[in-house]
């Protein structure tokens, strides 16, 4: 349904994204997981035409989001994290000016209008002015409008940020309820919200696509255990088996190139001094020691990955 | 077509629930019926030329604080994204915005036809140059409007959208007064770019296809450079 090819994107010299590569198939929702300015408003901006790539493509249904924008501006309801809305207008008003907008033929709008009002429990403001109404009721209008127009897809930009616990519940039941029939990438830097909402995760930080995978396939990518790396010059042919008999090592392999080795250690224990002392003992060569960071775990450390008060 | 009438409309809808147009609106005929009085009262003549060359100045005055919201509180609000996001083209948002701002104005000039009609109680008054003559006032009002609707793209301050289309349109304005009848070169050019100008023969009842052409190309010009502008949003 989705198909983001080598997105990258350039503000003046800053570089936002770069090569951002991931797809979305029809009826699944995606979650875009990433700390914050990872660059996932960036590329929901550009997937929904907002703003120009400066490399790279979108397709939305088969359409060029910049060749046939407006094919797939028609094909996408897009909620921005700002949750825009015309502070002066009445509910109603308010989605069927996007109705109109969008394209809805005006025999069909008023029970467009009324059915996205059911979908996003908002039917009991619909004569209420906009401005008025309260946090929780203006987010979904704002998902009230993504939807007024039925579209396919839905992009939703952090659905759930500076709601309270209640009603990021009731945001989040109401996101799956409409991942039955409609496409949906909905990013966030909560690390929950995915494993509750989301089919398929694709993880974002520093602008680059880190990891992609089932919720419960990133909770075991999640490793219990830290990782030093060595290289060795002369290693005894038995090096494996003797590292692993160290005070603290639980598993040694072999990497690339060759004389690298990667030590699996319990979470907090350092042993890299022992390793250190057996490889001279032993004149090994040693010329590298180093701990291995994961870019995975490096973005976990600055994802959300608690809520107060918050669990469905 | 049917996605300019839709913001248009929303524009209409934005104006009437707010006070500005009101008090522009109410301010404009305050200032307007003064003057028409005072003109009325010192010549004793049942016409509308100088009631009408003093409501275009007016209107200079008042038509950047109708269009300074248009663009610029979109793009503060950030329903600007919501607008270049739906299937709609940018012309179509510039365009309806634009037409928005022009049937307040059309409210408002029809407001001024009192003025006309008081004429009737003490002379029967040429028609034709009056309605020739509002159809000056709408031409360069749309103009004045054009201006700033181009400021209100540049900035998402609704105080700076307002100031600078004052000063610009104060520029045109005054831009030929330090100039010479029969001028040429630079001076003949400021003079033919003067928006009022343009307004001297409607207002004595002709119609010169120039000052038409003059009044529809200026229009056309500030709002193809309004669309570039929103255009040009997408490639910070």
């Amino acid at each position: 349904m989705i198909q983001v090819e080598n997105l990258t994107k350039f503000y003046g010299r800053t570089l936002a994204i770069q090569d951002v590569n991931f797809s979305v198939k029809k009826g699944e929702i995606l979650g875009f997981l990433g700390p914050n300015a990872a660059g996932k408003t960036t590329t929901l901006r550009i997937m929904t035409g907002f703003l120009g790539a400066s490399n790279g493509t979108v397709k939305v249904d088969g359409y060029d989001v910049f060749d046939d924008a407006l094919e797939v501006r028609r094909r996408i309801g897009y909620l921005p994290e700002t949750v825009p809305l015309y502070p002066e207008m009445r509910v109603r008003e308010y989605l069927g000016f996007f109705a109109a907008l969008r394209g809805v033929p005006r025999a069909q709008r008023a029970s467009r209008v009324d059915d996205a009002m059911r979908k996003a429990s908002i039917a009991s403001v619909a004569d209420k002015i906009v401005g008025r109404l309260s946090k929780g009721f203006r987010q979904r209008v704002g998902i009230g409008q993504a939807l007024v127009h039925d579209p396919p897809v839905l992009v939703l930009d952090e659905p759930t940020i500076g709601l309270d616990p209640r009603q990021i519940i009731e945001t989040r039941r109401l996101i799956r309820g409409l991942g039955k029939n409609h496409t949906i990438i909905l990013s966030t830097h909560i690390l929950p919200e995915v494993s509750m909402t989301c089919d398929r995760v694709v993880i974002i930080n520093r602008g680059r696509v880190v990891a992609e995978d089932t919720p419960q396939g990133l909770a075991g990518a999640l490793s219990k255990s830290e990782r030093t790396l060595i290289r060795l010059l002369r290693p005894a042919n038995d090096v494996i088996a003797r590292l692993e008999a160290l005070d603290g090592v639980e598993k040694v392999r072999r990497d690339q190139p060759a004389g690298t080795y990667v030590i699996e250690t319990a979470l907090g224990a350092d042993v890299r001094e022992v390793v250190a002392a057996a490889a001279v003992e032993n004149l090994w060569g040693l010329v590298e020691l180093r701990p291995v960071a994961l870019s995975l775990e490096d973005v976990f450390l600055h994802l959300t990955t608690e809520e107060e008060g918050v669990s469905a | 077509m049917r996605n300019i009438l839709a913001i248009t409309h929303r524009e209409l809808r934005a104006y009437t629930s707010g006070w500005m147009a009101y008090v522009v609106t109410a301010g404009f005929l305050l200032i307007g019926g003064f003057i028409f009085w005072v003109i009325l009262y010192r010549s004793q003549q049942a016409e509308m030329r100088a009631a009408f060359q003093n409501m275009a100045v007016t209107l200079l005055f008042i038509a950047p604080l109708l269009t300074m919201r248009l663009l610029a509180e979109e793009k503060k609000t950030g329903t600007m994204e919501l607008l270049l996001t739906s299937p709609v083209t940018d012309l179509e948002v510039v365009l309806g915005k634009f037409l928005g701002a022009v049937a307040l104005l059309v409210a408002m000039l029809a407001l001024t036809f009192a003025m006309p009609l008081v004429l009737l109680h003490y002379n029967q008054p040429e028609w034709g140059p009056i309605w020739v003559g509002y159809l000056g006032l709408l031409l360069v009002g749309a103009a004045f409007l054009s201006v700033g609707l181009l400021v209100s793209s540049l900035t998402d301050s609704q105080v700076v959208a307002g100031f600078l289309g004052f000063g610009i349109l104060l520029a045109f304005w005054i831009g030929s007064w330090a100039t010479p009848p029969g001028a040429t070169g630079i001076g003949a050019a400021l003079q033919y770019a003067a928006i009022t100008t343009h307004l001297d023969d409607f207002v004595k009842g002709v119609i010169d296809t120039k000052d038409v052409i003059y009044y529809l190309s200026f229009i056309a010009v500030f709002l193809f450079f309004t669309v570039r502008v929103v255009e040009s949003g997408k490639w910070r």
